[in-house]
């Protein structure tokens, strides 16, 4: 199932390691980049192109948080929901997100545009609440200025992207 | 150097828009003097330059930096190393995910050669030839910041083969984690490295004698690694004078929480929490500050009338908490303890690995319980089988730090707010909702 670039770049990866199991996080993210997560099939062809055991790469992809094995949105939504962002109003975040995009946590909406998922500290504690999308950061956020973000991806201002 | 860097090193040259300072600009400001001393003497020179100074480590249990060096296998005093059976390694914890800690993400985007220096001298110390990054993949801007930097060190001949003329090798590598609190922790870090679950590793053997794949291994925090160019360049008298007290140095301080101006300065060791609270700005209008978590979530709860504490290690300890990261969060008279504590309990629950029965069992129902609290179906009881849980993942109980790190701020606030548990349990609702 995976493709010859994928496969490539995963040998090429696993080169760059004394030993080839040390590439397996990076194999199976870029398994996810093309894809926008990890299917089933590509855990045994990352482990026979690593020499490890198809369990062990699966022990590696469920543990890891950014390693998803459930299809996603094309854009992750990665909510900081630690102490210091909770002080400053997370909850208040995560409601309004979880109303305009439809879904709750862990949710991806009907469209598959977002996955709106909670995450540990962004490192923005001196400016919570804080979210991060698509590996970009975003700071001091208010409702407002969320749905100012996600119109930023296309997301219209009375757009309801929840079907039900 | 001028009196600004002298009493900032580590940020002195920062801009404050946070734009990695370019190797020419971090060079005339006396960037990789310190590399070239170091690789003018030897390595055990260097590591007795570093135990001098009182360095301690930085990503927050303290430990001093010069003698977590010396437990490296080294041969005979004078630097010739006496197994030559494969690679040393020298790995960059810059996993912060600490919650209330960000010191080490401007260390990083906004002056990277500085680390890469900290890191090549501990490299040289040990006689290591691959260092790791070990750096969180949401770091999105340090990744780039390294990226380059470590390219421009390359080609300066910083990092490589034959290092500034020398006999000396040694190759960086950035690994961008794919997620995980527990990667902060040493040995789960190395496991992480080798490609497996970040779970932790049983301690002995310590990782400076069999580390990544079982050959010595030195592990250090990123803040850690920024000061030692400039302990080797101005020498260890130099960096005792930078503290009034017996811990030497300064620190990263950060706060957060409802302040008028949060955010990160570096400061003498031993600045207190009043002096801190005041830098940045005092509370919003209408406030009160009610206590605080002196270095990240995994510390005891300080109380208001501990403001003169001196934030330094011993201090700190002596007051009933720990320095950790040194970054504070501060807890509000509007804003719910049991709510705080709920947040940091769901954090580590989520955040255990499962390796280890008492954690992995023990902090989902301690956060069970403070959710029913916050709720209002909590009950007594249900308070006294929170203090028995901060009893059960008490140090040794566990097999890594995580949980009794995460039950330090739910005992300090049973004691210190303790009325406000009661509360929840009295009116049957959170009294802030």
């Amino acid at each position: 199932m995976l493709s010859e670039r994928e496969k490539e770049r995963i040998e090429e990866e696993a080169r760059q390691h004394e030993h080839p199991r040390a590439a397996v996080s990076e194999a199976l993210l870029i398994v996810q980049e093309s894809r926008g997560w990890v299917p089933d099939e590509a855990i045994s062809e990352v482990a026979a192109i690593l020499g490890m055991g198809r369990e062990e790469v699966e022990g590696v992809a469920t543990f890891y948080e950014l390693i998803f094995r459930k299809p996603v949105g094309k854009h992750v939504i990665m909510v900081c929901d630690s102490v210091s962002c909770w002080i400053t109003g997370e909850e208040r975040i995560v409601a309004h997100l979880q109303r305009r995009l439809g879904v709750a946590l862990g949710g991806t909406t009907t469209d598959g545009e977002f996955t709106l998922l909670p995450t540990g500290c962004l490192g923005a504690c001196d400016a919570g609440p804080a979210m991060m999308i698509d590996g970009k950061l975003y700071d001091t956020l208010t409702p407002e200025r969320a749905d100012e973000i996600l119109a930023e991806y296309g997301m219209g201002a009375d757009a309801q992207t929840s079907h039900g | 150097m001028g009196w600004e860097q002298m009493l900032k090193p580590l940020t002195a040259d920062i801009r404050a828009d946070r734009a990695a300072l370019p190797l020419a600009a971090y060079e005339a400001a006396g960037g990789y003097q310190g590399l070239r001393t170091a690789i003018s003497q030897t390595p055990f020179q260097v590591q007795q330059a570093v135990t001098a100074s009182g360095l301690r480590g930085r990503g927050g249990a303290g430990f001093p930096t010069g003698m977590k060096w010396s437990f490296v296998p080294m041969g005979a005093p004078g630097g010739s190393t006496a197994d030559t059976g494969g690679h040393r390694y020298l790995v960059v914890n810059a996993d912060e995910k600490e919650p209330g800690t960000m010191k080490d993400r401007w260390l990083m985007e906004g002056n990277p050669h500085q680390l890469l220096e900290g890191a090549l001298i501990a490299a040289w110390a040990v006689q290591a030839d691959i260092a790791y990054i070990f750096l969180r993949r949401e770091y999105t801007q340090c990744a780039q910041s390294l990226t380059r930097a470590i390219a421009e060190a390359q080609k300066a001949g910083y990092v490589g083969e034959r290092v500034l003329g020398s006999g000396w090798n040694i190759s960086i590598r950035m690994h961008m984690s794919a997620g995980r609190y527990m990667c902060g922790e040493e040995s789960g870090l190395l496991n992480a490295l080798e490609g497996r679950r970040a779970t932790p590793r049983n301690k002995p053997p310590f990782p400076q004698v069999s580390g990544l794949w079982g050959r010595p291994t030195v592990v250090n925090n990123v803040e850690t690694l920024v000061n030692v160019p400039h302990i080797i360049r101005e020498g260890p008298e130099w960096f005792k004078s930078l503290s009034p007290g017996s811990d030497p140095g300064t620190k990263i301080y950060g706060v957060s929480g409802k302040l008028k101006r949060p955010g990160l300065w570096e400061l003498p060791m031993g600045t207190t929490v009043r002096e801190l609270v005041d830098l940045a700005g005092g509370m919003k209008d209408g406030l009160k500050l009610r206590g605080l978590l002196p270095g990240g979530a995994s510390t005891d709860f300080l109380s208001a009338d501990q403001m003169d504490v001196k934030l330094d290690f011993d201090s700190v300890a002596k007051a009933g908490s720990r320095l950790g990261t040194g970054t504070m969060i501060v807890l509000d008279d509007a804003t719910c303890p049991v709510g705080m504590v709920l947040s940091l309990e769901k954090f580590f629950a989520r955040e255990s690995c499962g390796f280890c029965t008492p954690c992995r069992e023990g902090l989902p129902w301690v956060a069970r319980i403070l959710e029913s609290l916050e709720q209002g179906t909590g009950e007594q009881r249900d308070l006294e089988i929170l203090e028995q849980h901060v009893g059960l993942l008490a140090p040794g109980r566990t097999f890594c730090a995580l949980a009794p790190g995460a039950v330090e701020p739910l005992g300090s606030a049973l004691k210190l707010f303790r009325d406000d548990f009661e509360k929840h349990v009295h009116q049957k609702r959170c009294p802030w909702k």
